[in-house]
């Protein structure tokens, strides 16, 4: 059957919701507004202001909120409008959910689920399209999961639920309304595992999120590349990586982030400690420009890796 | 029975007074290292609150809080053992004095982020709510915290959602350095609370007999109304703010005149005017005390360091 990455992600969120009590949502109009991107239009309606709470523009509070309901037994799923304004709730994040489990000698922990939305390319100009799932995965003790299918986006809450550790949850706003075929039962395969989407043996294309129906676009006709999609950020599932690396001898990375301190660098560092010998050519990066993301139609198409340059670049590294 | 309790009371402000000193000793024979932040001074507002509470009941606290930690019911030893970064620490040293964690007494620490704790508790009070459980949840920060901006999220939010916690604002008037009238444009703090509708109090931190009574009709309209409550206690805090700080902010005679309203000296010569105190008692008391925070410190001595090859355990739940 069809289905879109929204209706994915609220069959994902209704699930959980029927499923345990202790589970409740919290953010900026989810409620009487619908979620800003509809995500969770009608729970209000259906699950009460007990589970579904619209919370004031205090987002590092309210993440507090979500961090102390977690260390007392609850399950929050705390949503972050977007993740332009995540970092205003960076400290709660950074200096207390990621750290509550190593400090305190394995004694308490904190089961919370951050959802929020990234990325660019709908010309809301600098403040709103930012894609900074990278920066997060600098930091031990959370986990970085980024849904690319709707499949992904269907299953990632339950296993994020299921975790005793803080996680966070990467939707692309770009993938809401993309429709895919799934079976009437999600498939539920782990986010800990890189999946190929594609199999080839000349290029290891390494993307996620996003940028991954962009790549398999520009591959489409190819059966040289690889692509892998990560799914999840931090832990990154290395071994896939490398297994195809050491098949294919050239590496390809697509992150819609910015090159500089990155998780393009971190992947293409850790090929370089444990693949270096079997490198037939450097790895190569496309990543975002590196200039806020401008509001003009042009400008913003040449920030963002699109799929002609994608390709562009396969063909110069494959020639 | 007043007798009793009184002298509880008073046992208890000695022996978070007693570890304290010893804390400042053994960071001098560098047994103690990092920050350390005494609470000398402020003991009745601990022992006040304390001495209301359950072991069920839900404590956040800050970065100055081994007094807070001790009248929960953690053991000195394992405090101790913490500050020495030992293994037998409640946190298996790996927070120390700063992240003092005790799960099973409740104790979520230890948050040394000024005013982090505050949004926290309100999650766990929340979660009490929620599973019916019966705690209370108490969150205590000092006053710099009310300038941060989280510390107004929090209470705002405790209010709308009608969340029963209790906040309990220690002003001992300094942040660090910054006396909070060079820093807030608004010196009465629970004008602050009450701009998001929260009820508040100022209490005489210094006087464990109001600190206690103003305590437990909040614990108790917290209760009746399911709603927060927010306590100003007015304290000082003796020493200066950590190891490192010269005081330069602050005058000598200012510290003396707080000095003359010691809650220890206030409970003894009240309990001295009230025939409840008798000097042999004193004496057994301090005895009994010296005696615990020396079995606590020979504990810390000979606990271990947790293993090298232990570093990158509990980051996770199933260790990636
Ligand atoms: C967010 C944050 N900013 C700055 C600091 C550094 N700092 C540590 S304690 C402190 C003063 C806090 O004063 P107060 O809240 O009154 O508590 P007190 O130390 O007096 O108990 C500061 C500024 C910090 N730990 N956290």
């Amino acid at each position: 059957m069809k289905m879109t990455y929204r209706e994915a992600l609220r069959e994902g969120l209704k699930n959980a919701l029927e499923k345990d009590s202790r589970i409740f949502l919290m953010g900026e109009d989810i409620g009487a507004y619908g979620g800003t991107y509809a995500v969770t239009k009608d729970f209000l309606k259906l699950y009460g202001s007990e589970r579904i709470f619209d919370a004031p523009l205090s987002e590092n509070g309210f993440t507090g909120i979500g961090i102390g309901a977690a260390l007392g037994g609850l399950r929050p799923v705390v949503e972050v409008m977007t993740v332009n304004f995540a970092f205003l709730a960076l400290d709660q994040i950074v200096n207390s959910a990621a750290v509550y489990r190593h400090m305190s000698g394995g004694q308490v922990s904190v089961p919370l689920v951050i959802r929020t939305t990234t990325g660019g390319g709908r010309q809301v100009a600098a403040q709103h399209s930012n894609s900074f799932e990278g920066w997060l995965t600098h930091i031990p003790g959370i986990k970085i999961l980024a849904p690319a299918t709707v499949e992904d986006a269907r299953s990632f809450l339950h296993f994020a639920l299921e975790d005793n550790d803080p996680v966070m949850i990467f939707e692309h706003a770009l993938l809401l309304n993309r429709s895919e075929e799934v079976s009437e039962k999600p498939a539920m395969i782990s986010p800990y595992k890189a999946l190929v989407r594609k199999s080839g043996d000349k290029l290891t294309l390494i993307t996620y999120g996003g940028m991954l129906q962009r790549c398999l676009e520009a591959t489409e006709a190819s059966s040289d590349v690889e692509v892998i999609d990560l799914r999840s950020l931090r832990p990154l599932d290395t071994e896939t990586i490398f297994s195809s690396v050491r098949k294919t001898h050239r590496v390809l990375i697509v992150d819609e982030g910015w090159k500089s301190g990155s998780l393009s660098a971190e992947i293409s560092a850790r090929i370089m400690e444990s693949c270096f010998y079997d490198l037939d050519a450097p790895v190569q990066r496309l990543c975002r420009r590196e200039v806020p993301i401008p509001y003009a139609r042009h400008l913003e198409l040449a920030a963002i890796p699109q799929t002609s340059e994608i390709s562009a670049k396969i063909k110069e590294m494959l020639s | 029975m007043e007798e009793a309790k009184t002298l509880k009371l008073l046992h208890d402000m000695m022996r978070v007074r007693r570890m304290e000193e010893l804390c400042a000793e053994l960071y001098t024979q560098e047994k103690i290292r990092g920050f350390l932040h005494l609470y000398i001074g402020e003991e009745a507002v601990v022992t006040g609150v304390m001495s209301l509470l359950q072991p069920q009941d839900n404590i956040m606290a800050t970065y100055r809080e081994h007094g807070h930690a001790l009248l929960k019911g953690i053991p000195a030893k394992s405090i101790m053992a913490e500050m020495f970064g030992k293994i037998d620490g409640c946190s298996k040293g790996r927070g120390g004095s700063m992240h003092l964690i005790s799960a099973p007494h409740r104790f979520f620490g230890g948050n040394a982020i000024v005013a982090a704790g505050i949004p926290q508790a309100v999650g766990l009070a929340l979660a009490s709510k929620k599973l019916k459980e019966d705690r209370q949840t108490v969150c205590f920060f000092g006053e710099g915290a009310v300038a941060e901006g989280v510390f107004h999220e929090a209470l705002n939010m405790a209010e709308l959602w009608k969340i029963p916690v209790l906040f309990c604002c220690e002003n001992n008037y300094y942040a660090m350095g910054t006396a909070l009238a060079r820093s807030q444009a608004q010196l009465n703090l629970p004008k602050k609370a009450e701009a998001h509708n929260v009820t508040a109090q100022s209490v005489d931190g210094m006087n464990v007999f109001e600190v206690i009574e103003k305590t437990r009709a909040a614990l108790d309209f917290i209760t009746r109304e399911g709603r927060p409550y927010f306590l100003e206690f007015r304290t000082y805090r003796f020493r200066p703010h950590s190891m490192f700080d010269p005081e330069l902010y602050r005058s000598k005679d200012e510290v003396l005149k707080w000095k003359e309203k010691d809650p220890i000296n206030f409970l003894i010569e009240h309990m001295k005017k009230n025939d409840l105190l008798p000097p042999e008692k004193l004496d057994a008391l301090e005895k009994k005390i010296e005696a615990e925070m020396q079995e606590a410190i020979r504990f810390a001595e000979m606990s271990e360091l947790e293993p090298l090859e232990d570093l990158g355990k509990y980051l996770y739940e199933n260790d990636l």
